[in-house]
């Protein structure tokens, strides 16, 4: 006991290594599901093909920087589009809300990065040093030959691990296939090996060491769920009123009414990947990935008990239970205003990105006039004024473009090419696949015009006629 | 490790974790230890704090701070950047120099990257008399228009560049001396306004008179033409057009009669390279008013190769 004048103190927490116990059950098999699923959409999506003709990448998804291009599929996204992007991470953060005002910390149970390689790392683990009991006795026992070797075993296939996420992640970025071949012979960028020397290393510490340390310390993640979740938020639950008193089956056997569910077998504390103790409640350490309900389910059946002594329940439901109400269907919890408005927000943004994608213009024109000079008198007494045009042709085939000049009566247009002897209202360029073609027109208007607001009009003469234009304004000797 | 207990600090029973010692209405503050590991990382940052300051630029002293032992300066990254840059320049600037200013049109790459560079040194050595757009100003030549004193094709401009105009050190410099028709007693104010009158009529601003005209043929037109288009041979502007050096208003043009400016323009031959003049040239021939270049007279062309 703690005298009242002497306590022990620590400044800093040594750090415990969880060597969690393998586990069976339905939450456990969905985990494997999700980890499955969240790893191959991981390596596999960059070796997805797509074709999109011959001035495309054909990479399904592929975030181009080098030519400040984002394809998804069938979507294309050119750098002044970022807010499709924008729109993407907001509905992930709104989604992100949604998933945690109705099923509390899902994300961090189940598909956040860091749980999903926690998992993985630890049943390498498993699979090198035996289970719990196993690596326990690895961990305290003296290094001598066979724990190096199990260690150095162990840590190599960590770096592979570690090296082949790595490796995945830079192929989001450029051609796989290409960029594979040029990273074996050494021909890839720099930046491309030292990006994947960045992700091996953090994947390595970050999953082979760190595990749960990244969610109890580093990740904002938690802190600022407990803003968004509710009394109707589900959450893993130890059912107290239930299982308290702790008392071992002997002592149950003996007294049979003195003691609650809870056999104190310490089976929820094996089974978690972050080591702590469901039964002191709600924690910041717990990521609600519910392999101690697998695990209390199971030595409940064993006992023949009911299951359900930790079980995923919304605190409001919680209290019912405890006043001894009925239970309510998972849905009420899920099917109320705040999931509602969370939702509904979440599928409006959706649409509208669908809706501006499907409806966008694939042309574009803007006009920049010389600031300096604004305009330039020339000899016979006419006003020549310069625009740098941009064109923009988003579509993955070579178009010409008829530009035409609106309002500004008389005046005519060219170009360092087409010279001031074939000046005319409408010039025809042709503006490559999936670019934007700047080009320098001089226009030239009669004497004595005066300042005045014009426009460019572009169409893309091919199959596909597209119309754009866009407001400029012509400036004249008297108006500077 | 076992110590007295301060004022204040008690454990906190539903954590076991030690307060703080402070108290507000009831809200205390716990003491929750941190991760070891982040007392590492914590040591691991002093030490990287400590090696950088040895190996970099860090420490302020008297008269300049400590150097680093890896000798890196800001300035040394810069010059190293430049000289890659120039290492990589290398062979358009090789190129810029072996082709004649006339056949730059016909190589475009060339010809872009010339007017690039011209756009650079345009900026250090030009702007303070034809102005950051080139568009100069009263007694500086606006370099955009279509209008040039001494020609307005690339090799013109060429020329015009490295032997500047008024240049007495220069025998090739561009020379035309307008006489002071006034201040030598040449012609009368009267006559003066008369062939005022005239040169406005030109352009259609005036109405033209008998003795205006007269005047003006008996003593401009050797220069500016009969008609007053001007002569490029010893750069005598245009006086029909809409372009003025020295302002187009009945005043300006009596003054510019009766004591004339002459501009003079340094030659940059003595100042600058060639290939950063040739540089220069194919800029000033870009901003919209450059001229194609037209073979004087075929039979002097002389093969270049040996």
């Amino acid at each position: 006991m703690r005298s009242p004048d002497t306590i022990d103190v620590s400044f800093y927490e040594k750090h415990k290594t969880v060597h969690n116990k393998r586990v069976d059950g339905p939450f456990r098999r969905f985990k494997w599901l999700m980890m499955a699923v969240t790893l191959t959409i991981y390596y596999a999506t960059p070796w997805i093909r797509w074709d999109r003709g011959p001035y495309a990448p054909d990479q399904a998804v592929l975030i181009d920087l080098a030519h400040r291009r984002f394809y998804m599929f069938g979507i294309e996204i050119w750098p002044q589009e970022f807010y499709f992007v924008a729109g993407l991470l907001i509905m992930a953060g709104i989604g992100l809300f949604l998933m945690t005002s109705a099923v509390g910390r899902a994300w961090c149970g189940y598909s956040c990065p860091q749980t999903v390689w926690t998992d993985l790392y630890q049943h390498i683990d498993r699979f090198i040093d035996g289970d719990r009991n196993a690596r326990q006795r690895l961990d305290a026992a003296p290094w001598g030959p066979k724990k190096i070797a199990r260690r150095a075993l162990k840590w190599t296939i960590y770096l592979l691990i570690a090296f082949w996420t790595g490796g995945a992640w830079i192929m989001y970025f450029a051609d796989a296939p290409t960029l594979t071949h040029d990273f074996w012979t050494g021909q890839a960028p720099a930046i491309a090996y030292l990006t994947v020397a960045i992700l091996t290393a953090t994947t390595f510490i970050l999953g082979g060491f760190m595990r749960e340390q990244v969610c109890i310390y580093m990740c904002p993640w938690p802190r600022i769920q407990s803003a968004m979740m509710d009394e109707k938020s589900l959450t893993v639950t130890y059912k107290d009123w239930r299982g308290e008193p702790r008392g071992s089956l002997k002592k149950a056997q003996k007294e049979p009414d003195a003691f609650g569910d809870c056999i104190d077998c310490m089976q929820c504390v094996a089974v978690c990947p972050t080591g702590i103790d469901i039964r002191e409640g709600p924690q910041i350490g717990c990521i609600t990935c519910a392999l101690c309900i697998d695990a209390c389910d199971k030595v409940m059946a064993e006992i023949g008990r009911p299951r359900g002594l930790i079980d995923y329940v919304t605190l409001e439901d919680a209290e019912r239970e405890k006043a001894g109400e009925p239970a309510r269907p998972a849905w009420k919890a899920l099917l109320r205003p705040r999931t509602i408005v969370y939702f509904s927000v979440w599928g409006a943004i959706g649409l509208a990105m669908l809706f501006a994608l499907g409806t966008r213009a694939h042309t574009g024109i803007s006009a920049e006039p010389d600031r300096n000079p604004p305009y330039m008198l020339m000899s016979d007494g006419s006003v020549r004024n310069a625009y740098t045009l941009k064109l923009r042709n988003m579509e993955s085939r070579p178009r010409p473009m008829r530009v035409v000049i609106e309002g500004l009566p008389g005046a005519a247009m060219w170009t360092d090419e087409i010279g001031r002897q074939d000046a005319a209202r409408t010039l025809t360029f042709t503006v490559p696949a999936d670019s934007t073609a700047s080009q320098r027109v001089y226009v030239i208007a009669r004497p004595n015009t005066a300042s005045q607001d014009f426009g460019f009009a572009v169409t893309s003469v091919d199959e596909q006629v597209e119309m754009a234009e866009t407001q400029t304004r012509f400036t004249a000797p008297g108006d500077e | 490790m076992a110590n007295e207990r301060p004022k204040g600090k008690r454990i906190d029973e539903p954590t076991g974790t030690q307060t703080v010692g402070h108290e507000w209405d009831g809200i205390e503050e716990l003491d929750t230890p941190m991760p070891r590991w982040w007392l590492w990382a914590f040591y691991a940052s002093i030490v990287f704090a400590v090696l950088y300051v040895i190996a970099y630029p860090a420490w302020p002293m008297l008269h300049r701070g400590t150097e680093g032992v890896l000798g890196w300066t800001s300035r040394g990254q810069l010059a190293h950047e430049m000289a890659e840059q120039r290492k990589r320049d290398a062979p358009m600037l090789a190129a810029l120099a072996q082709t004649p200013i006339e056949r730059l049109p016909e190589n475009s790459p060339l010809m872009r990257a010339a007017v690039a560079g011209g756009r650079a040194a345009f900026k250090v050595n030009c702007v303070q008399c034809h102005g950051a757009g080139a568009a100069g100003s009263k007694g500086y030549p606006n370099l955009n228009d279509d209008d040039w004193l001494w020609g307005g094709d690339l090799k013109a401009i060429e020329n015009t560049i490295t032997h500047g105009a008024r240049q007495p050190d220069d025998p090739l410099t561009h020379v035309s001396q307008m006489p002071a028709f006034g201040h030598d007693g040449i012609l009368t104010a009267a006559q003066i306004d008369q062939v005022a009158s005239h040169v406005l009529s030109l352009s259609g601003k005036a109405r033209d008179n008998a003795a205006g005209a007269q005047l003006f043929a008996q003593n401009c037109a050797v220069c500016h033409g009969a008609a007053g288009t001007g002569n490029r041979q010893v750069g005598a502007p245009d006086l029909a057009d809409a372009i003025w050096l020295y302002g187009g208003s009945r005043a300006d043009i009596v003054a510019q009669v009766t004591n004339p400016h002459h501009g003079a323009m340094p030659a940059w031959g003595a100042r600058l390279d060639p290939v950063t003049i040739k540089m220069l040239a194919a800029y000033v021939h870009s901003l919209g008013g450059g001229e194609d270049f037209v073979e004087a007279a075929p039979a002097a062309k002389t093969d270049e190769k040996p």
